[in-house]
């Protein structure tokens, strides 16, 4: 890598006022780091709720007394009454969803990392990635203050879960607890967000697109590129419709419309248009909200996971010292994913109704993204395959996604079979599906991530024996709790319930309801082991270089961290395809992407036809 | 662990300029932007990214109006509720004046490409003046049905006027603003040939942007008063 292989560009100086560099900031790098941050408070607060939840499933009816001082409209006497934990799971469910899984792969790591791994200098539209950190956060503000201003003492929130299903979302206040300004507020924080995704997106098609240094092209990019860019068009294409869903949905509660409104409800003791407060409201359709929300959810699961995916290639190739299997077949199955992904949103909504042979329809697509989904998983068992593998931290947690992913995976393949669906919708069976998949594979995707490139955004190393501790509890727990819950739903224990005491069928369940319960709380202490390490190894850990895990894309050509403008004022060139590792023939087992071709491979043969791309 | 490694040895290099196929037409490391051109960096340019960032963005608006009409449909559908609209008359003016509001700006885009730079100018501003017409055209609009007693909420038609009517006359907020800048723009003399690319380019954007809004509204109305469900 010599200077003179590189092309001078202007040097954008950075800006030095503390408010525009970190604050204001217009670098996609510093931009990215944000939008981490917000993800590791949301996930905080995630995280909490979700052991309330745990602690009020397992030991029903015990006294807490600091829940008592804590929320005394929601746990009177230390007691969590069955409003608050539904809006707990709401809440939940809506922050884990939109300002974890959705934040942190795209607009963090994406952010940072995307304009680098394409020799870019930032992003295509600065101001644009700035507004969507900044509409993002408005959104986050929104929905956390829904927890104060619900509009019920006993409820911290709205009560509708994460899909916020109609009509009782529509109805306002008249529907009961947790139905009146904190609907509100959750949907007007929904529809921020999509505005701030849709800036994000915009910016990281058109950088993709338009930016990609000389040399770089689109097959020489490396697969965590064609994730982002893959779930930036997803995010493109489906959050307009939940906008437009959520738009329709704030006119029913707000304007009196009746989109999603059935006529002749009878709610809380009223018959609509017998009082003014609760107007009278004529043939909406309950399930026209299901299909513009699920039109999008189906997608967004995968906006979700895309990433994680990318961030797995890359980090098995790398730790593997092999080329990734099928680098071709890995771009298309990215796009098969991405593809199909709009055309079975109906699986969601097996028991609606629908006629048997959409249902049909619905199932054998949905069936059919098992085909892409697999080419990835067998693909990186291949890169696996016969490799002398280096067990850092971010490979254990990019193996780790690959196992949940399979775990996760197979379900729903169950799930996606309109027959077996019917008795398991609604149940704990669901929920171990995609808290597998959805949930908890994203995340050790973004420790894969975090692992990986923290040398690169801080220069420091992250310290290995603890990311390895944090590695171990944490793929231990993520099992000792979700694989219980497919046996709880296969006995029919439905999703959503504050407490199973009055069903006697379900009474043989508790000790594992307990058990799961136990294991949630160790799994979540231990990711403190991981704030720990990310902390102290900014200020402590051990000083990196510019390419400690000896890897070959062009993030690992520049500084650890990067200069203002990524390249120090050059844009790299490239000469090859993101993942020559062993080269036969070449000096190191692993050739930059900046390394200009020699005089052998130019002239043609020699034994590296199996690394081109 | 790994170690720290902070560079790689070199493999055996190709002489420079021995124009291996990765090089540029301009040779090696030679600054750019100035000099003779490449393509390079004319594909790269900030121009091109105005281009593809509103395609992008059009795409995005599309699926929010692809969601609402097919809302528009299902509901039509959904129930026995739906009493059409009379169309208020005043609708024709507005779709006259968004039509013409485009051939307008069209040619104030060649205008621009040809150098004209005055005659450039006052093709926006009478866009912009049909834009603000055709809104004020639809708020007429409003208020002849609102003087009929038709809201919102009086049936499922009128709540889909008024929503698609506000949403599509929010997104021409956005076509204003962005002819409100090109008109600002237009007094600053450029003289050098980036800047020339990089206006022209701004230019492109807005009137495709501009002429999506007018195909959006004639969509629109063509959903809202010629389509009949069976
Ligand atoms: C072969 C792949 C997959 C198939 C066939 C599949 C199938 C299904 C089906 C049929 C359901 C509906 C179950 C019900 O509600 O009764 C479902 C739910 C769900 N799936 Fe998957 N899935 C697959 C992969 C994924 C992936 C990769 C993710 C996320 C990254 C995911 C996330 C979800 C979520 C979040 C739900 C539940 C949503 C809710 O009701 O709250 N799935 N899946
Ligand atoms: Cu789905």
């Amino acid at each position: 890598m010599s200077a003179e292989t590189h092309e001078a560009v202007h040097r954008h100086e950075p800006p030095t006022s503390f408010i525009r560099k970190y604050i204001f900031s217009l670098d996609h790098k510093v931009i990215g780091i944000q939008y981490i941050i917000l993800a590791l408070v949301a996930v905080i607060v995630g995280m909490t709720m979700s052991v309330l939840m745990r602690m009020n499933l397992s030991w029903p009816g015990t006294n807490w007394p600091i829940l008592a001082t804590l929320f005394p409209g929601g746990a009177p006497g230390g007691v969590i009454n069955p409003e608050f934990y539904l809006s707990l799971v709401t809440m939940h469910g809506t922050i884990m969803v939109f300002f974890v899984l959705t934040t942190a792969p795209q607009g963090g790591f994406g952010n940072y990392f995307l304009p680098i791994q394409i020799g870019a200098e930032d992003m295509a539209f600065p101001v644009l990635n700035m507004l969507s950190f900044w509409v993002t956060l408005v959104g986050f503000i929104v929905i956390l203050s829904a927890i104060f201003f619900s509009g019920s003492a006993s409820t911290i929130g709205p009560i509708g879960g994460w899909t916020g299903y109609a009509p009782l979302s529509a109805l306002g206040q008249i529907a009961g607890p947790g139905q009146g300004m904190g609907m509100n507020l959750w949907i007007i924080s929904i529809a921020i967000f999509c505005v701030g995704s849709l800036l994000g997106a915009l910016n990281f098609i058109t950088t993709l697109l338009n930016m990609r240094t000389r040399g770089m092209s689109l097959m020489r990019m490396p697969l965590t590129c064609w994730a982002w860019f893959t779930t930036a068009v997803l995010a493109l294409l489906s959050f307009p419709v939940l906008l437009g869903g959520g738009i329709l949905l704030l006119l029913d509660r707000l304007a009196g419309t009746s989109f999603f409104i059935p006529g002749g409800l009878y709610v809380s003791g009223i018959l609509s248009g017998t009082t003014p407060s609760f107007p009278i409201h004529t043939g909406g359709s309950p399930i026209l909200w299901q299909h513009l929300f699920w039109f999008f959810g189906h997608p967004e699961v995968y906006i979700a996971i895309l990433p994680g995916m990318g961030a797995t290639s890359h980090i098995l190739s790398t730790f593997a010292r092999k080329p990734v299997f099928g680098y071709r077949a890995m771009v298309f199955a990215i796009f098969a994913i991405g593809l199909l992904g709009f055309f079975v949103w109906g699986h969601h909504m097996f028991i609606s109704g629908m006629s048997p042979y959409s249902a049909m329809t619905f199932s054998i697509l949905t069936l059919s993204i098992g085909v892409p989904s697999a080419v990835k998983t067998f693909n990186w068992l291949g890169t696996l395959w016969g490799a002398r593998i280096r067990f850092t931290t971010p490979m254990l947690f990019a193996i780790g996604f690959v196992s949940l992913f399979v775990a996760g995976g197979i379900t729903g393949l169950v799930l996606g079979q309109t027959s077996l669906d019917l008795p398991m919708h609604d149940t704990y069976f669901v929920l171990a599906h995609f808290h597998l998949v959805m949930g908890v594979a994203s995340i050790f995707g973004m420790f894969a991530a975090t692992y990986f490139w923290f040398p690169k955004m801080f220069g420091r190393m992250m310290s290995e024996r603890l990311g390895k501790i944090h590695f171990w509890i944490t793929f231990v727990g993520v099992y000792c709790i979700f694989v219980p819950m497919h046996v709880m739903g296969l006995v029919g224990m439905p999703r959503r319930y504050a407490q199973f005491t009055e069903y006697t069928f379900l009474s043989r369940l508790h000790p594992l309801v307990v058990f799961v319960s136990v294991v949630a709380i160790i799994t979540v202490l231990t990711q403190f082991i991981f704030y720990f390490n990310l902390i102290w190894s900014i200020f402590k850990g051990k000083k990196a270089g510019a390419n400690p895990w000896e890897a070959t894309t062009l993030e690992w050509t520049t500084a650890s961290p990067p200069p203002h403008d990524n390249f120090a004022g050059v844009l790299p060139v490239v000469y090859r395809g993101p993942y020559e590792f062993a080269v036969p023939g070449a000096p190191n087992d692993f050739v930059m992407q900046t390394e200009p071709e020699t005089e052998t491979e130019r002239v043609g043969g020699n034994g590296h036809n199996g690394h081109r791309h | 662990m790994a170690t720290t490694v902070t560079g790689t040895k070199p493999l055996t290099k190709t002489g420079l300029g021995g124009g291996s196929k990765g090089r540029g037409p301009n040779g090696n490391g030679s600054p750019k932007r100035n000099g003779h051109r490449d393509a390079f960096f004319d594909a790269r340019s900030a121009a091109n990214r105005y281009r593809i960032g509103m395609w992008v963005a059009m795409a995005s608006i599309l699926m929010l109006f692809t969601a609402l009409s097919s809302a528009y449909i299902v509901r039509a559908a959904s129930a026995n509720d739906w009493q059409p609209l009379r169309m208020p008359r005043v609708l024709l003016l507005s779709t006259a004046l968004i039509i013409v509001s485009s051939i307008t700006l069209e040619f104030a885009r060649r205008k621009l490409k040809a150098g004209q730079q005055s005659a450039h100018k006052s093709l926006l501003v009478l866009t912009t003046l049909l834009g603000l017409g055709f809104l004020g055209s639809q708020v007429f609009a409003w208020k002849e049905l609102a003087q009929q007693g038709i809201y919102i909420t009086s049936n499922p038609h009128s709540s889909f006027f008024y929503l698609l009517t506000a949403t599509h006359g929010a997104h021409l907020l956005g076509g204003l603003a962005g002819l409100g800048f090109l008109t600002l723009r237009s007094r600053l003399r450029t003289d050098d040939e980036l800047a020339a690319t990089k206006s022209q380019a701004q230019t492109d954007a807005v009137s495709l942007y501009w002429h999506f809004m007018d195909v959006l509204w004639i969509y629109l109305f063509v959903l809202l008063f010629f389509w009949r469900q069976v």
